[in-house]
């Protein structure tokens, strides 16, 4: 028996453990380190007249709490992941809903509509956006015309914050409509037959039954958007421009451009605690009884 | 003036006809059961009560006004669904104050008269549990008190007890005659369980493929079945065919093929065919029975026997083909020992003991 329950969580214990655990603690270590004179990451132990000595610092946090530059830019994708969950969590619920109360044999298709996307390429699609809201795309066309009729100011759509939470909003959208459906589709139709005969018109039927059973959905579905885009830097670098950028870039360009390991380290496991705090925080602040 | 009157009510699902011109009305006070099997029409005549449902003809009216015009919220009619429908996400209490709260009473108002509703389903100490922590019967009371708690004029039950095993069963249709008759509300009871539909019911409408075959109390239905459906539906029923041979004003004589003339109540054109139905209960057995004026008297010999702990069922083949099921219950006096198949018998049943059904 005990054999048998090794035999099958082993093998994803091991991926995890060497994939996971491992490089986690690497970076974890790289982050008190120092940089190497040519980047990389200068050697742990340090030999000199004083014999051999642990080279660590934490230099590397001390420059994070040095400039409130970096906390802001933390701050700022904060924003953002809030912004794009809430539109995901905004235009998923009706659109999880409708899918969940149309017809059974319609449902499968309605689905797969809202996972096509997936079948191409990520970064493709974000480069699309970048002809959707380029300067002399049809639709920034159509809306500076729309402002020009009310005396309003050409905008200028690409390389904006308002790109970046267009596109994370349209990437994560999936995300929060499949655990929504999941949950939704589950809902027993007779607690709202049962809730009208009671007296509760459309509006209380929705708020009073369908809404806080649906929060597990809801909670699994922001846990699913709003992480992710916490260390996102693809959609930034892409469509962000110098004004939109967001820590994932940030850290990427410590490790690719500015070839400072350790700093690099150090904001991935900020942002690590950090996103693990705000969690655990909603998970603590949300706890009730599981439905 | 009834309390909830059907007129000529009509549902269609495509090409199926669900309810087919129904009519009756329900007195105030009433336990009325809707009773038939399963695609009568039963349901879908709640259905239409409660508001979920539509009638395509006829009128349903309440105190006499218009009812299919009213939304099924505005309605002071509830249910207690099959399944109870209890919400999994509210206490045992929040679930009784529901339809209170819908109806924007004050809290101190609302939280006497829950108090008061857990105490009549005697679960006063259950109100701070979930649903999902009671029992079967426990679910039904809470379900039971949440559709009762702010009085509506009609309460409709749609298979309340299906989902309870027998013995629950049992003890919840007395509690529920015993709510009905201290609420005083009116009940409209939907039930394919012929014997919970007798046990409850002040009066009962069978029904069958949309429309309404009988409509009569209880022990009315039981004993003077109006057609062979009703005959077949409401307990076991001997149902012999058979034809008018002679007919007096309130005799006549059968002629039933290959046993020969048979006594029976009601009269008839002679040449009529039609069923002779005669409940088991009524036919008595034996291996030898002493002949009584106007009973009906055969020979003839055990087919089969079901033994049922406190009664046994004998199929006894009194001619080629005939059978007739008799019932005889196992503490008969001077009963010497079960009869076995194959058996000699002897059974008689009075003259109105059956019903003549005509076709």
């Amino acid at each position: 028996m005990n054999r048998d329950k090794w035999l099958i969580s082993g093998p994803p214990l091991f991926y995890l453990v060497v994939f996971f655990v491992i490089p986690t603690l690497i970076m974890v270590i790289a982050s008190f380190r120092y940089a190497g004179e040519y980047g990389g990451l200068a050697p742990v132990l340090l030999h000199d007249a004083n014999g051999t000595h642990l080279n660590l610092t934490l230099e590397s946090y001390q420059e994070y709490f040095s400039d409130f530059i970096y906390t802001r830019l933390f701050i700022k994708t904060l924003v953002y992941a809030l912004i794009t969950t809430f539109f995901c969590l905004v235009f998923a619920y009706p659109l999880a809903l409708m899918i969940a109360r149309s017809e059974k044999k319609r449902r499968d298709l309605l689905v797969l509509l809202v996972i096509l996307p997936f079948w191409s390429n990520f970064l493709i699609r974000i480069y699309a956006w970048m002809i959707i809201l380029g300067p002399q795309s049809a639709f920034t066309v159509a809306l500076n015309g729309f402002l020009g009729l009310f005396g309003m100011n050409p905008v200028r759509l690409l390389f904006t914050p308002f790109a970046v939470v267009v596109c994370l909003i349209y990437v994560q959208l999936p995300f929060m409509v499949l655990p929504l459906y999941a949950n939704l589709e589950k809902h027993d139709p007779a607690l709202l037959d049962a809730a009208q005969d009671l007296g509760a018109n459309g509006w209380q039927r929705f708020w009073r039954v369908t809404f806080p059973l649906s929060l597990p959905g809801i909670y699994a579905g922001v846990a699913l958007v709003f992480v992710p885009v916490l260390g996102i830097f693809a959609v930034p670098d892409i469509l962000g421009g110098t004004k939109g950028i967001m820590i994932g870039n940030l850290i990427k360009q410590e490790f690719l451009e500015a070839r400072d390991w350790p700093f690099g380290s150090a904001l991935s496991i900020i942002l690590t605690l950090g996103a693990m705090a705000i969690v655990g925080g909603a998970a603590l602040f949300a706890r009730r009884r599981d439905v | 003036m009834a309390l909830l009157e059907i007129r000529n009510i009509v549902r269609r699902f495509g090409d199926f006809t669900a309810v087919d011109g129904v009519s009756m009305s329900i007195e105030s006070g009433e336990f009325f059961t809707l009773l038939g099997p399963s695609g009568c029409g039963k349901t879908t005549l709640l259905r239409m009560i409660a508001g979920f449902d539509s009638p395509q003809a006829g009128e349903i009216l309440l105190d006499g006004k218009d009812l299919v015009s009213v939304a099924p919220e505005k309605r002071p009619i509830h249910t207690v669904f099959q399944s109870y429908a209890l919400f999994p996400h509210m206490t045992v209490a929040e679930n009784i104050a529901f339809p209170l709260r819908m109806r924007g009473m004050g809290k101190d108002e609302i939280g006497a008269k829950v108090k008061a509703s857990l105490e009549d389903v005697r679960l006063a100490d259950r109100g701070g549990r979930y649903p999902d922590e009671l029992s079967g019967g426990q679910r039904q009371r809470v379900a039971l008190a949440r559709a009762l708690v702010n009085r509506p004029r009609l309460l409709l039950l749609d298979e309340p007890l299906a989902a309870l095993d027998m013995k629950l069963r049992e003890q919840m249709q007395i509690e529920l005659i015993n709510l009905q008759r201290e609420v005083g509300i009116t009940f409209i009871y939907v039930t394919h369980d012929q014997t919970e539909a007798l046990a409850l019911s002040g009066r009962i409408a069978v029904m069958n493929a949309g429309r309404v075959e009988q409509l009569d109390e209880p022990s009315k239905i039981y004993d003077s079945p109006k057609n062979r459906f009703v005959a077949d539906f409401i307990g076991t029923c001997n149902l012999i065919d058979a034809e008018v041979a002679a007919s007096g004003d309130e005799k006549m004589v059968l002629e039933i093929k290959g046993l020969g003339e048979v006594m029976a109540k009601g009269k008839g054109e002679p040449g009529t065919r039609g069923t002779l139905a005669l409940r088991p209960e009524k036919v008595r057995i034996g291996s030898h029975l002493s002949p009584e004026t106007e009973e009906n008297h055969f020979k003839g010999t055990v087919h089969d026997f079901l033994y049922m702990g406190d009664v046994t069922v004998y199929i006894v083949e009194v001619a080629e083909g005939v059978h007739v099921e008799a019932l005889l219950p196992n503490s008969a006096a001077g009963r010497p020992r079960i009869l076995a198949a194959g058996d000699p018998v002897e059974i008689s049943w009075r003259y109105d003991a059956g019903t003549f059904l005509h076709e």
